[in-house]
This record gives structure tokens, C-alpha cells and sequence, in this order.
């Protein structure tokens, strides 16, 4: 057993583990929290949006879809309003 | 100008009345006017770390329904000079703190006092948001296991964006990590986190790193601040944490050299 054991690759610390443990939920707990404010205010703008769209087009509550993405420094607000076809009024 | 400091964690139990107690009494003892108040409603303890249980009559939150006066409340400690008390309520009603309240006596203590020191209770509602709302800078008390540091995360996070200074879009709060019950053998032996590698994940400046030590059980058993215990590893690194918030650099002690090598890279 001896031989066996002094062979097989030294098992990490415990501490390495709870350093490696740390840094992902740490990360996870930071990337939830700068857009948070922005987060907050995504439902009224998304009822605010269809009211506009809908002056135009005849649209679902479900075909705007709106979310923020982190890139870096910067947050992107991305908007997806899928219109049904042959949905636009030519004559307005 | 005075300057209000929280001294806070998230978890419970990790130091946050036994670091106010020691570190408001280390700043007394340096001759600044200090007082330190106990935000834990309901569960105040403050008065007992620093042995005046007796001589509560008026609290914080009689002070703010105007039941008493500020300089009722108040208790003189009677070992240091230029140090009060402010006691804890211990009613039951967790939103007798108001944030009214809260400002208006932060603000009266504000013009006899040069260092405010505000304990926090645990966790992060109510009364730990009053407690660093309107703080200047802040202790964040950790201790070098996975969930104190994950909770000092939270806190930190909640520093930059629940408090005066965040939502008022002002200089953010200046925010100091202070390692309590640290074990260097168990840190060598690679079952402890060291503070290297709290200081990384944290990613704050370290102001001190206080042993672990059988003396903080002692003084608080006698209601004595550590850092009146002149034998104490424990009170000796409060005083030096005193040192370094007040922006000295403390006499090197041997076996340490890896803390200052720490320290020099973080504070300058």
C-alpha cells in the first residue's frame, strides 16, 4: 500500500481547494451584480417598447424579447421584436 | 471632519464586536475622541465586550424616538479617555432603526466625535444596512474560511451599491479587509486559506491579520477591549491595525516578513 500511495499524485491542499471553490462562486456573485439596476427597469421598458411597436404593428407581448450581456467593461442591451409577416399597415 | 466607520462581515461570528471593541478603544488610546455605537437591535453585546452592561439606561433607539438624550445614552468608558459607548435597544422591533433616525444621530455625533465606529449586526438586512449606510470606510471582518470570505463578498458587493455614498454617486466607500482567528501552522500545513489568497479572492487592501488566540475568549469573558491586554498577540495586532488605518507603517515583527510584503503592495 505504501509503495502504491507514495506513487499516485499528491492530492491538493484542502486550502488550494477552497482558494479554487472561492474564485468560481466569487466570479459567479460578481458577474450577477453590476447589471442589476439595469435588470430592474428591463420589464417596464419592455411593456414601454410594445406600446410604441404596437402603434404600427399588430405584435404579442411575447415577440419583444429584451436582455443585457456583460463584454468587458461595457453592458449591451440587446432587443429582439420579431414582426409577424405581412403585419405592417402599407397605407399609414 | 469626523469619520464614520462600519465594521461589518455578513456572517455572524467572526469578530465584528470584538474588532469594534478593540479597534474603538485603540483609536481612544491614540487621543482621538471616539465613540462606538452597537447597531445589533435585539441582540445587543457590545456592552458586555467592553464591560459597561451595568451602566445601560438609555439606548440608540431611545435616542432616536426622542425617549432620551444623546448624553444620556452615551456611556464614558472608565479606563480610556475620549471613549463612549453607544448601547444596542433590545426590543424586538427590527425596524425601530430608521434611516431618519439613524442620520440624525450619526449627525449630532458627528460634531463631538473624530472617529464613529459602527458595529454591525450579521447578515444583510435591515440593520446591517443602516449600520453602513452612512459610513466613510469600513472594516470588513473575515475569517479565513470559505463561507466568511464568500459572505464578505456579498458585503462588499452591497457597500458599492445599498449606502449613502453609492447612491448619492459620491466617492465610494473605502473598504479594508482584517483577517480574524488566522492559524499561520495551519495555513503552512495547507488546511487554512492564507492571507495571500483571501486577499486575492477579496481583492481589498489588507489592514491586519489578527491571530488566533486563546486571550480575545479571556478579555471578553472579563468585558476588557483586547487592545488593553498588553500581553495579547491578538490585541497587539489591533494595535497595529490602528496604526495602519491611521496611515503609519508599524515596527516589522519578526516571522512576519511575508504580512508586510503583503501589506506594502496593497496600501501604497
Amino acid at each position: 500500500m505504501r509503495v502504491l500511495e507514495f506513487f499516485r499524485s499528491k492530492p491538493d491542499s484542502t486550502a488550494t481547494v477552497a482558494k479554487e471553490r472561492l474564485q468560481i462562486i466569487v466570479a459567479h456573485q460578481r458577474s450577477n451584480r453590476g447589471s442589476s439596476a439595469l435588470d430592474a427597469l428591463l420589464p417596464k421598458m419592455q411593456r414601454d417598447l410594445l406600446e410604441v411597436v404596437r402603434k404600427y404593428v399588430e405584435i404579442d407581448n411575447e415577440q419583444v424579447k429584451m436582455r443585457v450581456e456583460k463584454e468587458g467593461n461595457c453592458e449591451v442591451l440587446e432587443v429582439n421584436i420579431t414582426l409577424p409577416e405581412g403585419s405592417v399597415n402599407k397605407n399609414e | 471632519m469626523a469619520k464614520i466607520i462600519v465594521v461589518t462581515s455578513g456572517k455572524g461570528g467572526v469578530g465584528k464586536t470584538t474588532t469594534s471593541a478593540a479597534f474603538a478603544t485603540g483609536l481612544a488610546l491614540r487621543g482621538y475622541q471616539t465613540v462606538v455605537i452597537d447597531f445589533d437591535v435585539g441582540l445587543r453585546n457590545l456592552d458586555l465586550v467592553m464591560g459597561c452592561e451595568r451602566r445601560v439606561v438609555y439606548d440608540f433607539v431611545n435616542v432616536i424616538n426622542g425617549e432620551g438624550s444623546l448624553n444620556q445614552a452615551l456611556i464614558k468608558d472608565r479606563r480610556v479617555e475620549n471613549l463612549y459607548i453607544l448601547p444596542a435597544s433590545q426590543t424586538r422591533d427590527k425596524d425601530a432603526l430608521t434611516l431618519k433616525g439613524v442620520a440624525r444621530v450619526l449627525e449630532a455625533l458627528r460634531k463631538r466625535f473624530e472617529y464613529i465606529v459602527c458595529d454591525s449586526p450579521a447578515g444583510i438586512e435591515h440593520g446591517a444596512i443602516m449600520a453602513m449606510y452612512f459610513a466613510d470606510e469600513a472594516l470588513i471582518v473575515t475569517n479565513p474560511e470559505v463561507s466568511s470570505v464568500r459572505d464578505s463578498d456579498r458585503i462588499i458587493g452591497m457597500l458599492s451599491s445599498k449606502t449613502r455614498r453609492a447612491v448619492q454617486n459620491m466617492q465610494p466607500i473605502k473598504e479594508y479587509l482584517l483577517l480574524t482567528r488566522y492559524i499561520d501552522k495551519r495555513v503552512d500545513r495547507g488546511d487554512m486559506l492564507s492571507a495571500k489568497d483571501v486577499g486575492e479572492i477579496l481583492a481589498i487592501p489588507m489592514l491586519g491579520i489578527i491571530p488566533e488566540s486563546p486571550t480575545v475568549l479571556q478579555a471578553s469573558n472579563a468585558g476588557i477591549p483586547i487592545t488593553l491586554d498588553k500581553e495579547s498577540d491578538a490585541g497587539i495586532a489591533y494595535l497595529e491595525v490602528v496604526a495602519r488605518f491611521l496611515g503609519e507603517e508599524p515596527p516589522e515583527r519578526e516571522k512576519k516578513s511575508f504580512f508586510t510584503r503583503i501589506f506594502s503592495s496593497k496600501l501604497t
